[in-house]
């Protein structure tokens, strides 16, 4: 089975959040960019799959869309041990463009299994996956924090309210996936490092598709009240703040 | 114009998070002059599918002949046909595990555009504007719909809920014919009775700061006391001090609770993107500059494993009075 795993460009999540002057933009300077955390962690897990030599993983490919400049990022995901990526050479205008990109590259690379974080951690859409799936008219199954095989079969493990489900899902599928599928992002080695300059990079050309939605413009939370300090020997006082001040006992 | 809104149930039964929708829906559907019309999917009792016609329902489709197992495929059948059934331009949805596994889809299949995690009614009906939460929290964007319909989906604890007394008739609603479920539930773990993270008003959470896993008591005692959960920082459940659906932060559980208590934990960016939309933040930690009093509305600068017990002592005396 060849795996497709979704990979979103974002900024470091650490970041202090800037926008342009005129509040219409992400102000991108001084920005260090890494792998959306959940696609990380989908990458290290199909990595761990293909490893276990008991699973019928043939190959990982990673593929994201976006201008040259995200390249560094599918450098690091080569890295940490895909075998090849796919930039679609496109700015990633909103969820449903760039869900009908991936859509394309998945439908032209007979991938079994398409693997997506949950959100991206910059616009928090919570989309591409199962737009991915709708465009492609493929099962998916979100909430996924396990992956294993069954024999050909691939098994998920959903989270729902109170628990766990274990769902059965024929091939090609999209899981969309959170915490708990991989315990650790993994970490590429110098080894890696050297070996991903040589990967395949291969560059396509946008296919025709609309946008559903666009950011008019952005704004920061109103700046809080500063927080009241209590003494540690006073805790009494905390008490009666937060019955008759904050009303939230 | 009708607003249709998807209301999920749990066992039968629904819940707050429900009710905040329904009178969302409500909110929105004046401000397009409209009706809202719910839809319950899988069985459900007469008495509790009524319940929200107080919050806003005037009709509640109910699908109750399709299997309760999640498949995104049949569910996303099932509300497209909704939809068609009402013309509904708007779709509502919780922003939870469900509303995050099929507004896309639906977004895809209704071609209507998605704004996920949405914190107010629209600013605009023409073009539809609604802010939403982006950078996990950080800032707010407004998103503009391009399409005729649109998807909504609603933060949790972000809306007020109103009940407005008024009462909704119920309608069996057949989907037609929907193709079988892709998917199979092989197994299901679930533990019953547990107040969950995300539904908890009171959330009481620890970390490193707490030294040990065996410093816990007085945590889970405060939780009980207060009628809420225990959560916890990410190096706390990476140290399997604690488990994982417990890690609130960016990558674990996001919750807005009435009152966040935290212990011991110094408020990396990454943890306070998962609190900070919690209503009152108390926290307790030895080092009067970390982070989390920027974001708390009121600190202690002490030793939580001393703070807990008299706190503890305190609220148990302020509650029997």
């Amino acid at each position: 089975m060849r795996i497709l795993v979704c990979i979103s460009n974002v900024p470091d999540t650490t970041t202090k959040v800037k926008f342009s002057n005129d509040r219409s933009s992400f102000d991108e300077s001084g920005v260090q960019w890494i792998i959306n955390p959940w696609d990380e962690l989908a990458l290290t897990r199909a990595m761990e799959l293909k490893e276990d030599a008991s699973n019928p993983v043939s190959n990982v490919t990673v593929a994201t869309v976006g201008p040259a400049t995200v390249e560094p990022t599918l450098r690091k995901a080569l890295a940490i041990g895909a075998d090849d990526a796919i930039r679609v050479d496109a700015d990633s205008a909103d969820a449903h463009f760039v869900a009908a990109q991936l859509a394309a590259v998945a439908g032209n690379g007979d991938f079994g299994a398409i693997i997506c974080g949950i959100e991206s951690s910059d616009y928090n859409g919570s989309a591409v996956g199962g737009m991915i799936s709708e465009i492609m008219g493929i099962p998916s199954v979100s909430a996924v924090s396990g992956m294993r095989f069954e024999g050909q079969e691939v098994v998920l493990s959903r989270d729902i309210d109170g628990g766990k489900e274990e769902v059965g899902v024929p091939s090609p599928f999209v899981a969309i996936v959170q915490k708990g599928i991989a315990k650790e992002p993994r970490i590429a080695a110098m080894r890696g490092i050297m070996m991903a300059r040589k990967k395949p990079l291969q560059v396509v050309p946008a296919a025709e598709a609309e946008s559903f939605t666009k950011y008019q413009a952005f704004a920061m939370p109103e700046p809080k009240a500063p927080c009241k300090m209590v003494d540690a020997d006073n805790i009494k006082e905390l008490v009666n703040l937060l019955q008759n001040e904050a009303k939230v006992l | 114009m009708s607003v249709l809104v998807y209301t999920e149930n749990w066992d039968g039964k629904f819940k707050k998070l429900s009710y905040e929708l329904v009178s969302y829906a409500k909110s929105v559907a004046e401000l397009m002059g409209g009706d809202v019309t719910a839809l319950s999917i899988g069985s459900v009792d007469q008495d509790e599918l009524s319940t929200l016609g107080k919050y806003g329902a005037s009709l509640v489709l109910s699908a109750d002949g399709v299997p309760s197992g999640l498949d995104n495929q049949v569910y996303t059948s099932v509300i497209a046909a909704a939809m068609e059934k009402t013309g509904a331009r708007v779709l509502l949805m919780a922003h939870n595990n469900t509303g995050k596994a099929l507004a896309p889809r639906l977004s895809v299949r209704l071609k209507a555009g998605l704004a996920a995690g949405v914190t107010a009614v629209p600013e605009s009906l023409s073009p539809l504007v609604v802010s939403k939460k982006v950078f996990s929290g950080k800032a707010f964007g407004k998103i503009e719909i391009l399409t005729e319909k649109a998807i909504l989906t609603l933060s949790q604890n972000s809306f007020e809920i109103n009940e407005t007394g008024g009462s909704a008739s119920v309608e069996a609603f057949d989907p037609g014919s929907v193709a079988a479920a892709a998917t199979t539930i092989k197994d299901v773990q679930k533990q019953e009775g547990k107040l969950l993270l995300t539904d908890a008003e009171v959330v009481i959470s620890g970390g490193r700061g707490m030294k040990s896993p065996d410093n816990w008591g007085p945590i889970e005692e405060l939780a009980e006391v207060l009628e809420g959960a225990t959560a916890c920082s990410r190096p706390v459940s990476d140290e399997g001090w604690r488990p994982h659906s417990e890690h609130t932060g960016q990558t674990g559980k996001i919750i807005a609770p009435n009152l966040y208590m935290a212990f011991g934990i110094s408020g990396a960016i990454q943890h306070l993107a998962g609190v900070s939309s919690s209503k009152c933040i108390v926290a307790v930690n030895t080092d009067k500059d970390a982070p989390i009093f920027e974001a708390a509305d009121y600190g202690i600068v002490g030793d939580a494993l001393k703070v807990l017990p008299q706190l503890i002592s305190e609220i148990k005396a302020a509650k029997a009075q």
